[in-house]
């Protein structure tokens, strides 16, 4: 297995203060990576500088073979990066579908030309179709995450990064999110780097994982060989 | 109703129809971009030159349906200049784009003066548009029908742009939430360029309407962007619908106002409106309210 992403000596800054710190990651294909730490610590900022909204300070992003630090958010997206933020970010004034149409400028430049937004997005999230009419911005928490990662693969990406997918959704709704997300990783083949505090969950669905603590990745390994139990102290504040 | 009051109705009508056209570009470009682009009013100026220079071209009937177009695109193309040139590298903070395009107007006005002289040029306009109806007892004249009419079209046709059509979906999500729109795929500098190009060619063309009711001069376009800057402030940042009504709103006022009291004390009344309205309602005609889930 080849990798899909290679990190190599990554660090990013919020003007003076420093928030990761000579970062290494690799990513192989097909691989689903459980990014876990407190809060604080630099996972959301790894994401975005993975993703390109926000800036490299050092370092190299090797994804597909291609050095794609200097490239600009919606170069990445186009190269492959899928992104589910945090909060979710859903277009709020845009329909459900419009949202989702949003999603397909990263087929921009891959010889695709696809106008429409595949019919597997509504098979994976039914309730979609139902509610494609209404403003996103008036969807409840969990329907927005569904439209968030259905944007997402919108955009046919290798590599889907996925800011704590759980946050704030109740249970029931989790349960669809992750079934979702495990047929993303075993039908679709997606490599897939999650942010996640709900370990229970984060330990069923991923394969790997690394532990961040103040902007640096302290453990990684993989998930078979370890219980959650044993890293719980690494989230638990 | 009185024939005066009537007459003054159909005034600010046109007068919100200037305001809108004047506006819109403000508003598209305030909204996406955060800029605050003082340059603007010499784009309308920039139109009204290009419609005398076409007419001097081709005059005649068929040369103010010409200088549309010429208007458009030529204010269009320079607004695109200066955005590529200077707008664009400049940080996203509202009084960097201020001051900076403040400097564009000052050298574009001056460029006026030196190339057309200070006094400024007078627009013939065609037979079909200096006659007059009469309705109601009251004079309506083409030309200021034929505004409202041109407004009302490009404010169709924006609407259709924005709300119907591959590129207005990609300016309303780089509108609403500009990291997630690159985080999916858009180019973001490229819509941005864009809507400029687009907010810049609405305002060359109101800049032909404004020649059809006065002398184009150098300074033109400073006499219409104090009440654009109000009509997009009233109107709730960005909003096309708010600038719409506001435009209508204001339009209206000065307009009205006009009847009790001279030009100058109804632009002041106007200033002093627009201070109440905001102190009473912030956010503006057009208050976009959604559900923030925010993390």
């Amino acid at each position: 297995m080849s990798a899909l992403l290679e990190i190599g000596g990554l660090s990013s800054a919020y003007g003076q203060s420093q928030v990761l710190w000579d970062v290494d990651l690799t990513l192989a294909r097909g691989q689903v990576m459980a990014l876990i730490g407190r809060n604080g610590v630099g996972k959301t900022t790894l994401l975005h500088t993975i993703m390109g909204t926000r800036p490299v300070t050092g370092g190299t992003i090797r994804f597909d073979g291609q050095d794609i630090a200097a490239l600009p958010a919606h170069k990445r997206s186009r190269a492959g990066i899928g992104f589910v933020p945090q909060g979710r970010h859903v277009f709020p004034q845009l329909t459900v579908m419009e949202n989702l149409e949003t999603g397909l400028s990263a087929l921009t430049g891959r010889g695709k030309g696809s106008a429409k937004v595949p019919p597997h997005i509504f098979d994976l999230f039914p309730k979609l179709y139902d509610i494609r009419t209404r403003a996103a911005g008036f969807l409840s928490g969990g329907e927005q995450q569904q439209l968030a990662i259905g944007r997402a693969l919108a955009g046919e990406p290798s590599l889907l990064l996925l800011d704590e997918p759980t946050e704030g959704i109740q249970p029931n709704v989790v349960q669809q999110i992750e079934a979702a997300l495990v047929h993303v990783r075993d039908q679709l083949g997606m490599t897939v780097l999650v942010v996640e505090q709900y370990l229970d969950f984060v330990w069923r669905f991923a394969n790997r994982y690394c532990a961040m603590q103040n902007g640096r990745i302290i453990r990684q390994g993989a998930i078979a060989g370890e219980s959650a139990k044993d890293v719980a102290h690494l989230v638990q504040i | 109703m009185d024939a005066l009051f009537l007459n003054q109705l159909f005034n600010g009508a046109s007068l919100a129809s200037l305001y809108l056209l004047a506006a819109l570009g403000l508003a598209l470009s305030f909204g996406l971009m955060r800029v605050i682009n003082m340059a603007h009013g010499e784009m309308l100026m920039l139109g009204g030159y290009l419609a005398w220079m076409t007419l001097l071209v081709v005059p005649g009937a068929m040369g103010i349906i010409l200088a549309i177009p010429v208007a458009f695109i030529g204010a269009a193309a320079m607004g695109g200049f200066i955005q590529s040139t200077l707008i664009r590298h400049l940080s996203a903070r509202p009084l960097d784009t201020l001051l900076a395009t403040w400097g564009v107007s000052l050298i574009l006005q001056q460029g006026a003066r030196d190339l057309f002289g200070a006094i400024g040029v007078e627009v013939r306009a065609p037979e079909w548009l200096t006659g007059s109806f009469v309705a109601f007892g009251v004079t309506l004249p083409s030309a200021r029908l034929f505004i409202i009419a041109i407004a009302a079209l490009v404010l169709g046709a924006l609407a259709l742009l924005l709300l119907k059509t591959r590129i207005g979906l990609l300016v309303r999500a780089v509108n609403q939430d500009r990291m997630m729109a690159s985080a999916s795929g858009i180019d973001v500098k490229r819509v941005d360029f864009t809507i400029f190009c687009l907010g810049s060619g609405v305002a060359g063309l109101a800049g032909v309407m404004l020649a059809l009711l006065g002398p184009v001069t150098p300074n033109v376009g400073q006499s219409y962007i104090i009440p654009a800057f109000l009509v997009v402030v009233m109107g709730g940042l960005g909003s096309i619908v708010g600038t719409t009504a506001s435009a209508i709103i204001l339009g209206l006022f000065a307009a009205l106002a006009q009847i009790f009291v001279d030009v100058s004390v109804a632009q002041m009344l106007l200033l002093m409106f627009v201070i109440l309205f905001i102190q009473v309602r912030p956010q503006g005609v057009v208050a976009v309210k959604t559900r923030q889930l925010d993390a």
